[in-house]
């Protein structure tokens, strides 16, 4: 298939995003846990090129945001008050990647003032940073219980697809009700059962296992059907008069089928699995204060004068949109069928 | 508080004479029927109209000798009348159904002398029999009635008895400085109607929400109209009611009060904007700034009433019932150290809690008694401004030191680290941990804010102690020290830091004890409240409990509801009910 110039473009969009995600501390001005008590729920920085006397300037400048007198709580922009937006600068230090110490930002501006591109949330908190740096939790937990979901699913489903009998019988029955299970509850439960401190990278962890391995049954019946085909091809079947065995089989004739759908279904799956973060988050399951992840980043939408009062809060939820519409993408640029075109 | 001090004066002066209250209200005979009926001061009204009032949720039953919830409880304040009333704007007693009462010289009597010539919501005439069976009903054991622990008093049940056909004596074992207080809510109980039921123990099971009208009557001014589960719960006009306006008009002035069953918060501010409901209680601070703005395009209008009796805490499980093996059991030897405490506190940004949590629309807190008590708040309790470097001094000279990435460790070299919990469903508790996290890593310590389900959260306080440090919110109720006895007293049901102590754990918990049980037993106001002075001072010094904030009272209601007077006292906007008219372009 000959790549439709959008698609690149989405696609380009969607890498992008991910190494800003990657390289959050960079890319980001500021600390996403740093509060600033002062600026509660600020609208993003307007970026400006002509200063309150008109000139034009070159270097983009950013002015402050003052509390109007009249109505507490809500700001305006004081034009005698900008400053330059700086480039490559040295700020708040951060870990690249978990290990580089660092302390250059892609931007920034000079203290007090302040660059806030998508806004503060409740406690004066940059949003744009927290976006970034709530992307390495979600998107790389979605990754993450993806390929645990994928491991699972397709060990479970090939063995059954390929051995059927008995053991068929047993996993079917096992994922139906895995699939009739009352999760929201379970996971309630779950919590509960849980001792009350959990780390955030043992919460990270348990949000990977939990996402994970409930998602398993889905996957697991669609691999099996494949498989079930798969085996009484005439291939497989020659290959089998000839001595080949179960592992070999599997390995070289029944997973290069998988394989296609696999993918498929891994890029379906991301997206499904960073709203299933956002879903625990509201259950207590997710990653806690102040790590910021883009499920708990959302979960504050449910509060109704934050959803009226402050559109900018919903930024990382409409951000989302072309980030899944991508992955989407992906998925039908993986899809077998139009796999087998571009061959 | 003017009102307070002179009713107690007079209780201690006067009390062989007729204590008279009648500042706002005096005494009527209507001469057809004989009635001793009650003047209302309020603006003269007319008649007619209806008001819908949201509900967050369906009351689980009308009958008020069990009903625990606050929407039952919200209805059934329309339905009943009690015998003396706390008014909800003076925070004094005045006469209700006992149209004046005495006390006896050593404060163990009181003598009601019941209006005459009143009727139920039925037609049934009220008389001193209904009140003696109301009360043994609500002290049968076998009852559970929920008001029966308020009813004993030093252990013992208050004793009653008839004095003749329209007084009625009140015996209590010891004195009793709220005791006025506690017949306020207290509802007179139609003989007539229960006593059937209570002789065959069902009485409990009456009155649910789904009973028909004729089988429920009450003194309140209003009556059971119409339930429909799920939906809402209609009260008509009584119009047998005890009160009339100063053009001698029979209250209520209003046909209907319709309560409205909604979900959530979200979904009383969106119908109550949306012009659907008429009042609206107990608005939160974010969704207040949002009706706010609205006020100019619509016709409604919202109320800051100023701080509430709620009072906001951080505390510390203090509980000396576990295992010395756990690990909670270890890190109370940091939470344990009142220097700790204290550095804690010292490190809470209050203002900005305030600021942030409440937008503004709080006060914030150093003792547990909010403004709102005016007369009963410790004013010369100090208020430390916020300070990171006094923090610090009292930590390290509480033994605790920092490692060189400036986290906070004990003697033994172990990091200070603990969780706070709070309730996931009350967005301001969460907040306020959060914002205690961020004060607290200034501190080198690491909190942990850990919102979970409110049962969860009240299971793990109350039965299993299996916690750190929380932040939880108390109050409501009323002003009087006498509501907090369960949070003071070592034995207290709501003793939260340590639940269950069989005996004071510290000398400053025996003190508080002694000092708690001396004030109720004062009958002079003065003494009293030097006694309460000194056990928040003991509160603050000690911090058991580290006061946050109290967020304001915010009410909103429609332009066109007149006489609406809404209060810091529960229920803050119906409590006037009876006065509050549509002002005529407003007529539904």
């Amino acid at each position: 298939m000959k790549c439709g110039k959008q698609t690149t473009l989405l696609l380009a969009a969607l890498g992008v995003l991910h190494v800003a995600i990657l390289l959050a501390g960079f890319f980001s001005p500021y600390d996403p846990a740093q509060q600033n008590r002062d600026l509660p729920f600020t609208p993003p920085t307007r970026i400006h090129f002509v200063d309150a006397q008109s000139h034009v300037h070159i270097d983009p400048l950013v002015c402050a945001f003052q509390d109007r007198p009249d109505a507490p709580g809500e700001y305006f922009e004081n034009r005698t008050r900008c400053v330059p937006i700086h480039f490559l600068v040295r700020g708040t230090p951060y870990k690249l990647i978990g290990s580089l110490h660092s302390n250059f930002h892609l931007f920034g501006v000079d203290a007090p003032a302040k660059i806030v591109l998508m806004g503060t949330d409740a406690y004066g908190r940059d949003v744009f940073s927290r976006f970034l740096y709530g992307g390495q939790v979600s998107l790389f937990a979605g990754l993450l219980a993806t390929l645990l979901t994928l491991v699972f699913g397709t060990l479970l489903g090939t063995l059954a697809g390929y051995y059927g009998g008995w053991f068929d019988a047993v996993i079917m029955r096992g994922s139906e009700l895995f699939m009739a299970l009352p999760w929201l509850y379970l996971l309630l439960a779950l919590r509960a059962f849980l001792p009350l401190s959990v780390s955030t990278g043992e919460s990270f962890l348990l949000l990977i296992a939990v996402i994970g391995l409930v998602g398993w049954a889905r996957p697991a019946r669609m691999i099996r059907s494949v498989v079930l085909s798969s085996r009484e091809r005439h291939y497989v079947l020659a290959a089998r008069l000839f001595g080949a065995s179960d592992l070999y089989l599997i390995r070289r004739h029944i997973l290069q089928d998988i394989y296609s759908i696999g993918l498929t279904q891994a890029a379906l799956l991301i997206p499904q699995y960073v709203l299933a973060e956002v879903m625990l988050s509201f259950l207590g399951l997710g990653v806690g204060e102040p790590t910021p992840s883009w499920g708990n980043m959302l979960s504050v939408l449910h509060q109704y004068a934050v959803l009226v009062s402050y559109w900018w809060m919903l930024m990382p939820g409409l951000l989302l949109v072309p980030v899944f519409l991508g992955y989407s993408l992906l998925a039908s640029y993986l899809h077998p069928g139009r796999a087998a075109e571009r061959a | 508080m003017e009102h307070y001090f002179s009713r107690h004066s007079a209780v201690r002066c006067l009390s062989t004479f007729v204590v008279c209250l009648l500042s706002f209200f005096c005494r009527a005979q209507s001469p057809s029927t004989g009635e001793e009926l009650l003047i209302s001061n309020a603006s003269l009204g007319h008649a007619g109209g209806r008001i819908v009032v949201s509900l967050r949720s369906e009351p689980k039953t009308l009958n008020p000798v069990i009903s625990a919830d606050i929407s039952s409880r919200e209805v059934i304040s329309q339905m009943m009348g009690d015998l003396i009333h706390v008014n909800r704007i003076t925070q004094t007693t005045e006469p209700a159904l006992a149209r004046e009462w005495k006390v006896s010289h050593d404060g163990l009597q009181y003598t009601l002398k019941l209006r005459r010539g009143l009727h139920f919501s039925d037609g049934h005439p009220l008389s001193v029999d209904d009140v003696l069976f109301s009360f043994t009903v609500y002290l049968d054991e076998k009852v559970h009635s929920s008001q029966r622990d308020a009813l004993v008093i030093g252990g013992r049940p208050i004793a009653f008895k008839r004095v003749d056909s329209d007084t009625v004596v009140f015996q209590l074992s010891q004195p009793y400085a709220a005791a006025e207080r506690l017949f306020d809510s207290l509802a007179v109980l139609p003989k007539h109607l229960l006593e059937q039921s209570y002789k065959e123990g069902k009485l409990a099971q009456t009155w649910g929400p789904g009973t028909s009208p004729q089988q429920i009557a009450g003194l309140g001014p209003f009556r059971l109209k119409e339930y429909v589960a799920g939906q809402h719960l209609t009260l008509e006009r009584n119009p047998y009611y005890w009160k009339i306006d100063r053009a001698k008009h029979r209250l209520p002035y209003l046909d209907q009060i319709t309560f409205l069953f909604l979900p959530n918060a979200d979904a009383e501010v969106i119908r109550f904007q949306a012009g659907d409901t008429d009042v609206i209680n107990r608005v939160s601070a974010e969704d207040y700034s949002v009706l706010e703005k609205d006020q100019a395009t619509h016709s409604f209008r919202v109320y800051d009433v100023g701080p509430s009796l709620e009072y906001n805490f951080l505390f510390f499980n203090l509980n000396s019932v576990l295992p010395p093996q756990s690990d909670i059991a270890k890190k109370q030897s940091w939470f344990r150290q009142v220097g700790f405490r204290q550095a804690i506190s010292l490190a809470i940004d209050r203002d900005g809690i305030s600021r942030l949590v409440y937008r503004g629309r709080a006060t914030p807190l150093w003792t547990p008694v909010t403004p709102a008590s005016s007369f009963w708040v410790d004013n010369s309790i100090p208020h430390p401004a916020r300070s990171i470097d006094q923090a610090r001094k009292l930590l390290q000279s509480a033994g605790f030191s920092w490692s060189r990435d400036g986290d906070l460790t004990d003697r033994a070299g172990a990091p200070v680290q603990f969780s706070i919990m709070t309730s996931a469903s009350n967005n301001q508790r969460t907040q306020m941990a959060t914002i205690i996290q961020q004060d607290l890593k200034e501190l080198g310590i690491s909190a942990q804010v850990v919102p979970l389900e409110f049962h969860s959260v009240l299971d793990r306080i109350f039965q299993t102690h299996d916690y750190e440090a929380a932040v939880l919110g108390l109050g409501g109720g009323d002003v009087d020290p006498d509501s907090q006895m369960n949070v003071w007293l070592s034995s207290g049901n709501d003793h939260v830091w340590d639940i269950g102590e069989t005996h004071p754990a510290t000398s400053w918990e025996a003190e508080i004890d002694q000092l708690m049980k001396k004030q109720l037993s004062t009958l002079n106001p003065d003494a009293r409240k030097l006694l309460y002075d000194r056990v928040q001072e003991i509160i603050a010094t000690n911090l058991p409990v580290i006061s946050l904030a109290s967020p304001n009272t915010l009410v909103g209601a429609k332009n066109e509801l007149a006489n609406f007077r809404p209060a810091v006292l529960d229920p803050h906007t119906l409590w006037n009910s009876e006065e509050l008219f549509l002002s005529a372009q407003g007529q539904k």
